[in-house]
Formats: C-alpha cells, structure tokens, sequence
C-alpha cells in the first residue's frame, strides 16, 4: 500500500517529527474548558501559547497548563502582541525558561488595522535569537525575497500570511504563497487568514507543509465541531497535494464515451 | 526595634514591600504562584528557576512575573 494511505505522512521542524499538520493557537476562545476540548478535537500535536504577566490578585487562577497538558502537546510560544524586536525577544527568553524549550514562532507586528508582519524588526529579533540559542519559526509577509532571506537567516520554517491575523479572509495570495513553497528548503506554513475548512485544504493543495490558526477555531459559532472540520480539511487538502490535481482547462473533457450516442446507433 | 525592616520592589509594575533579606523564593510563595508555572525576569535579566532560592531581593528591584496564557 501507498505510504501515504496507509498513514506514514509525518513532517518535520528542527529534528522534531509531527503527525498532525495543523497548528492551532490557543487565545480567543470562551474559556480553559473550551479551548482544551477543541484542541482535543483538532488532532493537532503543536500549540501556541502567548506569555504575559502573571495577576498577582488571583495567583491560584487556572491556568491554560491545566487545560492543554504540555507533555501532550508541543508548546510553540510566540511573541503575538510584540511589536519591536527587543520586546520579541525579551518576551521569548522569558518563555524558555518558563517552559524550558527552544522551539518559538516569532512575530513582530506592524500597526493596527492590518497587524502586517514588521520585517525589519523580524529580522533583527531573528538575528538576535539565532544568536542566543532558540529554534524559530517565523511569521512572515507574504514576500518571496523576505521569506528566502529568513531562511538563509537561520529559521526552522518560515510562515507568511493568507491575510491579516483574524480577519477569515481565507488565502488572498496563493500566488506568492505557492511562489514561496517552490523556492524554500525549510517548510512553509501558511499562518493566519484561515477563515473556514475550504481555506486550510487550499493551504494544503498549494504545497505547504501545515497550517497554523486560532481565531477560524476559536471564533466559529461551534469551535469544536470546527476543530473537527479543520483537522479533516488539512488532511484532505494534504492527500489531494499529494494525488496531484487533474489540469484544468477550458473546454469540456466527458467522463463518458461520446462517439457512438447514447444507444449505440449508426 | 523588633519591626522587620521592608524594602520597597516593584512587581509586575506593582509598588510592593517586602522584608529586607527576603529571597525571589520567598516573594513567590508569599504571592501564592506555582513555581513550576512562571518565569521571573529581575530588572530585565531572567532568573533561572534554579536560582530563586539564592536570589535576594535588593530596594528598587524591577521584577516581572509571566506565564503562559492562551494565544495565537
């Protein structure tokens, strides 16, 4: 049997082995309960989590470790909300030792309203982790050049947009995204955007490696009935990459034979 | 005589007073945190958790308490 059908699809990031190809953030949803059963749902072996300052008026407050077990789950922090590098890499020393690991996604955003990745300043955090030890994936605009460079850089997989974090746009690029797969060494993982099942198969067709999204999950009217969606829309998209897509064209192509009508008259 | 002498720290952007001599350790478990769970970052350098019983806390300090929270 085909190694695929039979199940053996892993991919890997730095030297680490993943099943699931669909990474699932872990904000925005109702609460602890919720956010736990739909990433249940989703399959998904990598989460990411966000570090911010403890309460100190209610220090026995649940705590998403309670929910989302860090020895089940692949705890990827990410910088989401930092906007200088300086504040990206303060923010991920921090997460290594509350956590005790490498693997980060680094992001520096841009100003509201689009939240669009700040290159420079990604690059110059990128520098300054790779320097200090970290294993980063990194969120990216949707440009082939800035994405080739990371990669030189250093990073462990590079990770343009779809569209503007949270907006369930679904992927507006898939030109420059598939621009980006076909050149890169590291994988490409299409990472906000994703607004609906169809998004993250189409993710998947256009060759990446795995999707990334939180609010398609945690936003959805039923989050973890769409869990179950996206974790069927990612395998789905990632067999039908594999199968290879018949070519389009123009004209009709019958599936039935033509030439001798119907019954078979003269 | 007899008062324990406090010095003045400031936590998570918190004015907080804490007896002179106490330890990042002691300041945790004053707080009520599970040491397992949090990261400690002292006027900007991080504090390995190795380190919180042997790290004294001095007047003025700048201490940062984070954890992990849901995020995308």
């Amino acid at each position: 049997m085909d190694a695929t059908v039979a199940g053996d699809d892993s991919w890997s990031v730095a030297g680490l082995s993943f099943r699931s190809r669909l990474i699932v953030g872990t904000g925005r949803y109702k609460g602890l309960e919720e956010t736990g059963a739909a990433i249940a749902a989703s399959g998904a072996e990598i989460v990411t989590v966000a570090v911010r300052r403890v309460n100190l008026g209610d220090p026995g407050a649940p705590m998403l470790q309670d929910y989302v077990d860090p020895k089940r789950y692949t705890y990827l922090p990410n910088t989401a909300g930092c906007f200088t590098a300086q504040d990206a890499v303060r923010t991920l020393r921090l997460a290594r030792e509350a956590g005790g690991w490498n693997l980060v996604k680094l992001e520096v955003l841009g100003p509201p309203p689009f939240l669009y990745p700040d290159m420079r300043e990604t690059f110059v955090a990128l520098e300054a982790l790779l320097k200090d030890g970290f294993r980063v994936m990194v969120y990216s605009s949707d440009d082939p050049i800035a994405c080739k460079r990371l990669e030189e850089m250093g990073a462990v997989a590079v990770m343009p947009l779809g569209a503007p974090i949270g907006s369930g746009l679904g992927i507006q690029n898939p030109v420059m995204i598939r621009a980006i797969i076909e050149q890169a060494k590291v994988p490409v993982l299409v990472d906000a955007g994703v607004g609906t099942a169809s998004d993250a198969a189409q993710a998947m067709e256009l060759g990446c490696e795995a999707v990334l999204m939180n609010s398609a999950i945690a936003h959805a009217q039923r989050p973890v009935l769409m869990a179950q969606a996206m974790k069927a829309a990612v395998e789905a998209g990632r067999l039908a990459y594999l199968a290879g897509r018949m070519p389009r064209q123009y004209a009709a192509d019958p599936s039935s034979p033509l030439n001798k009508g119907v019954l078979g008259r003269n | 005589m007899g008062a324990t002498i406090s010095i003045a720290i400031t936590v998570n952007g918190e004015a907080r007073q804490v007896a002179a001599g106490a330890s990042l350790s002691d300041l945790l478990a004053q707080i009520g945190l599970d040491i397992r769970k949090v990261a400690v970052e002292r006027n900007l350098e991080i504090v390995p958790r190795s380190s919180y019983a042997t790290t004294a806390l001095v007047e003025g300090d700048q201490l940062e308490i984070v954890h992990f929270i849901g995020g995308g």
